[in-house]
């Protein structure tokens, strides 16, 4: 019974938010790594644009709420997220046309694309402040609970709950039907496939008559969608808050490069790896393993490896260990040029 | 009039001129051969002729047509294909999406186009669902010249195709490639295998320092006593 309660005591802290964790990251991960595939250069306002999606979403889930507009037991940003994604798509083509397209057209290196797109984050983290402010939004309602750490100990009759957020599995189905609708998308549509051959062979898709302009749209457009998606995830499962996604910036980096970069099946991999990895070094093994053994067996110390204010250093060794031991990634993908 | 007369082509990088006054034709039906020393401006020729470098004299024209002016992508739907020199595959997508994106351009059934490449090099068909960067040397030139051919060009231009592969290999890919000259198709290649690009080419031209030195039929240029000596080694 205690490896049953150690195992569910694990579950509910570490394993099911660390899987939801892990499937917002990815979302955000695959829209880097989309970019670089087609456009060849790290997106430094990805994480903006995230969370201009997000705020486009709660802004839409306001104006829901208002009407009186319910989709209970589902949260009504689900029904709002349309109108984020809308919103991401317009930003993101807009500073296509207005900021890489120049510099496509004068074919610039990668770190000038890296830097305009720097830029591009501080605008657009300025423009989100004015609109919704800097502080924190909640915007989640409908049920709280798929299951609850209560319920749950009388259904097994456990001391340990695993408690299941109705937003956790959300992220997760949601997470789920996007990634797939994005592969059948690559593998099996003739606008997907002509995206990895222009990914694959810029040139040699040129000499087969592929529009490097609609490429680029629909690039674009996919990340905006699972941008938006997955900021909008990230705030229903926790909360909304401006400052956050430069952060995120980081472990989104790290999963991206860890997978190999634009290579899609590799950004989903680095992003559980991060995420689990995170919520591992960062959690209090001790009542875990106090479950696990006689009653007086665990030490004193907390048998957590590294304080929660540090959960970013994980992405950061992690991806600086990349990058010395396996610069291409898991799956082997492209080297940043300089 | 040759179906493709690009005449007294001058460009090259920067200042120096790669090619002067250099003057390629191409007929119908037909192989035409581009031989020459390194560095003699045989890509470069086939660059410009595409379109990838902009001239700053002469003229290129397809079919009677004007097109010195048309961007590569333009040319595509105007009926010529290229088969590069290197990076010539999509090495991360399968034999038949390599197949399938060479038809990008067309709306209209592609099945039998890709049953004729299938049936030019039938290691293809069993290879469809690999990878091209999976293959070998020769069956990624295979590859290559039938992405070339999905948009069923009127011109398919080659540039070193037997680059890096077996004897052995290259006499089947000439042999594939006269196949597909006699379906009509006017095929423009560079060589560095002189002597047995010639004796498949109808016509020939020898480059040197990017200007036309001996022009003439495969078999005429094979028999020219100054050509054997300094171009085909005796």
């Amino acid at each position: 019974m205690d490896i049953l309660n150690a195992f569910a005591m694990f579950a509910n802290f570490v394993l099911i938010p660390a899987t939801a964790y892990g499937a917002q990251l990815a979302l955000g991960a695959l829209g880097v790594t989309l970019i670089f595939g087609i456009l060849r250069f790290a997106n430094f306002a990805h994480g903006e644009l995230m969370s201009f999606g997000a705020m486009a979403t709660i802004l839409a889930t306001w104006g829901l709420q208002g009407m009186g507009v319910s989709i209970h037991p589902l949260p009504t940003a689900l029904l709002a997220l349309p109108v984020g994604i809308l919103a991401a798509i317009t930003v993101a083509l807009l500073s296509d046309r207005f900021v890489y397209r120049f510099y496509r057209h004068n074919r610039a290196s990668p770190i000038t694309f890296a830097m305009a797109s720097i830029g591009l984050m501080f605008l657009l983290a300025g423009l989100i402040r004015f609109i919704i402010g800097p502080q924190h939004q909640h915007f989640a309602d409908g049920e709280r609970f798929l299951i609850s750490a209560f319920e749950f100990r009388e259904l097994t009759g456990l001391s340990q709950g695993i408690a299941i957020r109705q937003t956790q599995v959300i992220t997760f189905v949601v997470a789920l039907v996007v990634m797939a609708a994005l592969f059948w998308f690559l593998q099996k549509t003739k606008s997907g496939k002509a995206m990895r051959a222009y990914s694959d062979n810029e040139d040699l898709s040129l000499l087969s008559g592929i529009n490097p302009d609609r490429v680029v749209m629909i690039a674009w457009m996919i990340t905006a969608a699972l941008a938006a998606t997955a900021a909008t995830l990230y705030g229903l499962d926790k909360v909304y808050q401006p400052f956050i996604f430069l952060q995120m910036l980081l472990p989104i980096f790290a999963a991206t490069i860890l997978g190999g970069i634009g290579q899609p099946v590799g950004a989903i991999l680095g992003a559980f790896v991060v995420a689990y990895s995170e919520v591992m070094v960062t959690y209090a093994f001790r009542q875990v393993v106090g479950l696990l053994g006689p009653a007086d067996w665990v030490p004193d110390s907390m048998l957590q490896l590294m304080s929660t204010n540090y959960k970013f250093a994980v992405s950061f060794i992690i991806l600086v260990v990349v990058l010395l031991v396996r610069p291409t990634g898991i799956i082997r993908g492209k080297v940043i040029e300089r | 009039m040759s179906y493709l007369a690009a005449t007294h082509m001058t460009c090259g990088y920067g200042g120096a001129n790669i090619i002067e006054d250099c003057s390629i034709t191409v007929e119908r039906g037909e192989v035409a051969v581009v031989v020459g020393p390194n560095g003699a401006g045989k890509s470069t020729a086939m660059k410009a002729i595409f379109g990838m470098l902009n001239l700053t004299e002469g003229s290129v024209l397809l079919d009677g047509q004007d097109i010195t002016h048309l961007p590569p992508q333009d040319r595509v739907p105007k009926g010529m294909a290229m088969v590069p020199q290197n990076r010539n595959v999509f090495v991360l997508m399968t034999v038949q999406e390599n197949l399938e994106m060479g038809a990008f351009i067309r709306e209209d059934n592609i099945a039998p186009t890709m049953e004729q490449v299938y049936e030019l090099f039938p290691v293809l068909y069993e290879k469809r669902y690999q990878l091209a960067g999976e293959l070998s040397g020769g069956q990624r030139q295979q590859v290559a010249v039938g992405r070339a051919l999905m948009t069923q060009p009127k011109l398919l231009m080659l540039d070193e195709p037997t680059a890096g592969v077996s004897p052995i290999v290259m006499d089947d890919l000439f042999d594939r490639i006269i196949e597909v000259a006699r379906t009509g198709i006017a095929i423009l290649m560079v060589e560095q295998n002189a002597r047995q690009a010639l004796e498949i080419a109808d016509q020939g031209f020898v480059l040197v320092q990017g200007q036309n030195r001996f022009t003439d039929t495969g078999e005429a240029l094979l028999a020219n006593a100054e050509v054997r000596r300094s171009f085909l080694g005796g």
